[in-house]
């Protein structure tokens, strides 16, 4: 009995480091080839011959007059205000539907669910139309204004995702805090804020996740070079390469989701639980 | 302490009060603060949302360019799309084409993997971590450079595959291979659905599995029997998001095959970027938008009522029994 068991544990094992292989070879290859040099780049072995960490350097200088300091630098402007004025207003919002009675909230709420699958393209057009007629058009507004409305990259998604947490803190709290005179803002701001950090957290990483790796709304909003995201500045070096320097452009790109990464690993746990608990996106 | 101090008279007085507020709280205050709270969103969904959808119904019967005024043109754009355009067809049926093979490739994956990472084993940390780490770089414009690379005509793909006697074919410029590279690049990126898949294989009693054990029922036929539906609702909800996501697709198309060659990887989206953007011709992309979200909304539907011959909800078992 006991040897069968270990044996059906060993076949996961074997399948599990099988899948884990499949999943993370390319991740390594990349690894190592972003220190090859381009007459290597064909080859499966995961070691170049010598490393090349010129790759990095001359990658970091390779678009002209800007260095990608310029473009981190840039990203984390965008992406930071994002993540900011999404927790407050989410936050706020989220409060407000788990918390408050006021007419028509069922109906309110149910157009925050919709929202959640309506495929953007339905409002990019007038979107575009209105935000350049406000002179937004290559400013970094047009993605601070939404978020800042919870409307933003993954909105409608932190709304719910707050509501939920928010519904599973118990109402006594609030209920004292009422009677020792609390205002609806206090109850806010000292008794549900504090005890919704970790969805807060959660909230933070997947509005810096999806924001750093936003491309599109970075593509039509975004138009010189000094503005440039990093996700822009990474599809300029692919085009104005005529002799594809594979090595630099594998060392840039992997050097771009090393914040990612970082957060990632930092805070796993958020993670998986926000996508576990309310499931959406990806 | 204060309460000892206080006489029994403000006590009385402050209790009326309260109760007084307390009413005037539950007529007026809550609603009024309600909607002072939730007003970034409302703004933002009325302003940003809403208001856009009607704006681009009526673009979508106009001429707009953005550089000039609209003008109406009626059913113009839609006689135009349906009628004279083959590109939009093409695109359509590319679309479709990915949607149906990646949907159920990625959630098959994810379904797998969960089904193995269901246990509690050593190291499961660190197989979930690397099995959930490509989804993490996601759309990511670094995960398509790399993708170009790996698929490239002297790209270690061909080089691996050379290895085992197959001959390697120009992945990306071919258009009998274009668009598998992608729908691998999507598959490869199944760790979210597969997150979910396994939070709903953890609600799913170990005593049916022993049960049926016990009447000798084989490991596949338990998979039929118990796995799959009790994880149906789950797998419903998986579809759908995978499903609308996957008509959207546009980065990694837009990045590694720019939808080439000869349009094989030119996926709707794509078409409407280059409609609105690349020719300013905004009336007949807002007219492609709106095909778009019928369209989504027909194979949601579809999906939906589908669901009612496949998705097993616990609580009509009971209701039945």
């Amino acid at each position: 009995m006991n040897i069968s068991l270990s044996k059906r544990t060993w076949k996961r094992h074997l399948l599990l480091m099988g899948s884990s292989f499949a999943m993370m070879y390319p991740v390594f290859w990349w690894i190592g080839a972003s220190l090859k040099t381009n007459s290597e780049m064909g080859s499966p072995s995961l070691f170049p011959g010598a490393p090349q960490w010129r790759n990095f350097i001359d990658g970091w200088t390779a678009i002209p007059n800007y260095s990608f300091t310029h473009f981190y630098i840039s990203t984390f402007e965008l992406v930071f205000g994002v993540v900011l004025v999404s927790l407050v207003s989410c936050s706020l919002v989220a409060f407000g539907f788990a918390r408050l009675d006021f007419p028509l909230k069922k109906i309110w709420f149910g157009l925050v669910l919709v929202t959640l699958m309506l495929p953007s393209q339905v409002t990019l057009v007038p979107q575009y139309v209105m935000f350049n007629a406000f002179g937004w058009v290559n400013t970094y507004l047009p993605f601070w204004a939404p978020s800042a409305l919870g409307v933003g990259v993954g909105g409608s998604f932190f709304i719910f995702l707050l509501v939920q947490f928010i519904r599973g803190i118990p109402r006594e709290l609030d209920e004292s805090a009422k009677i020792d005179g609390c205002t609806y803002f206090g109850i806010y701001w000292r008794i549900v804020l504090p005890l919704t950090k970790p969805a807060l957290v959660t909230v933070g990483i997947y509005a810096f996740l999806w924001n750093w790796d936003d491309f599109f709304g970075h593509l039509i909003y975004i138009n010189s070079v000094d503005k440039y995201t990093i996700q822009l500045a990474l599809r300029l070096f692919m085009d104005t390469q005529s002799a594809m320097e594979w090595g630099q452009m594998l060392a840039m790109s992997l050097l771009s989701i090393v914040p990612a990464v970082i957060i990632f690993l930092l805070a796993q746990r958020h993670f998986v639980e926000g996508i576990a608990t309310t499931g959406i996106k990806g | 302490m204060n309460a000892q101090h206080n006489p029994p008279l403000s006590a009385g007085n402050k209790q009326a009060r309260r109760s007084f507020r307390s009413k005037l709280k539950e007529r007026w205050e809550s609603p009024v603060a309600g909607y002072l709270f939730i007003s970034p969103w409302l703004i933002g969904f009325l302003v940003l949302t809403l208001w856009p959808m009607f704006l681009s119904v009526y673009y979508s019967f106009t001429d707009y360019s953005l550089l000039e005024a609209p003008n109406w043109v009626g059913m113009k754009n839609y006689s135009l799309i349906f009628g004279n355009d083959s590109v939009f067809a093409q695109s359509l049926k590319i679309t479709l084409l990915f949607v149906v093979l990646s949907v159920p490739l990625k959630l098959a994956s994810a379904l797998l993997v969960a089904m193995l990472l269901n246990k509690e084993i050593k190291g499961m940390g660190t197989y979930r971590l690397f099995i959930y780490f490509p989804s993490l770089i996601g759309t990511s414009i670094a995960v398509a450079i790399l993708w170009r690379n790996m698929f490239g005509a002297d790209g270690i793909v061909n080089r691996i595959i050379g290895f085992f006697g197959i001959k390697g074919v120009n992945w990306i410029n071919d258009p009998d291979t274009a668009l598998s590279t992608l729908v691998i690049l999507v598959v490869w990126q199944f760790g979210s659905s597969m997150v979910i898949f396994l939070a709903g294989l953890k609600q799913i009693s170990r005593d049916l599995y022993e049960a049926s054990s016990v009447d000798g029922a084989s490991k596949l036929k338990q998979f039929f029997a118990i796995t799959l539906p009790m994880l149906s609702p789950i797998l419903l909800f998986n579809v759908v998001l995978q499903t609308i996501n996957s008509f959207q697709m546009f980065t990694q198309a837009f990045v590694i095959t720019q939808g080439g060659p000869v349009n094989s990887t030119y996926m709707y989206a794509l078409y409407l970027y280059d409609r609105a953007f690349g020719r300013l011709q905004m009336g007949y992309a807002s007219s492609l938008a709106w095909i778009l979200l019928l369209i989504i909304g027909a194979a949601t539907a579809l999906i939906f009522l589908s669901s009612r011959y496949w998705v097993f909800y616990e609580h009509e078992r009971k209701g039945k029994a």
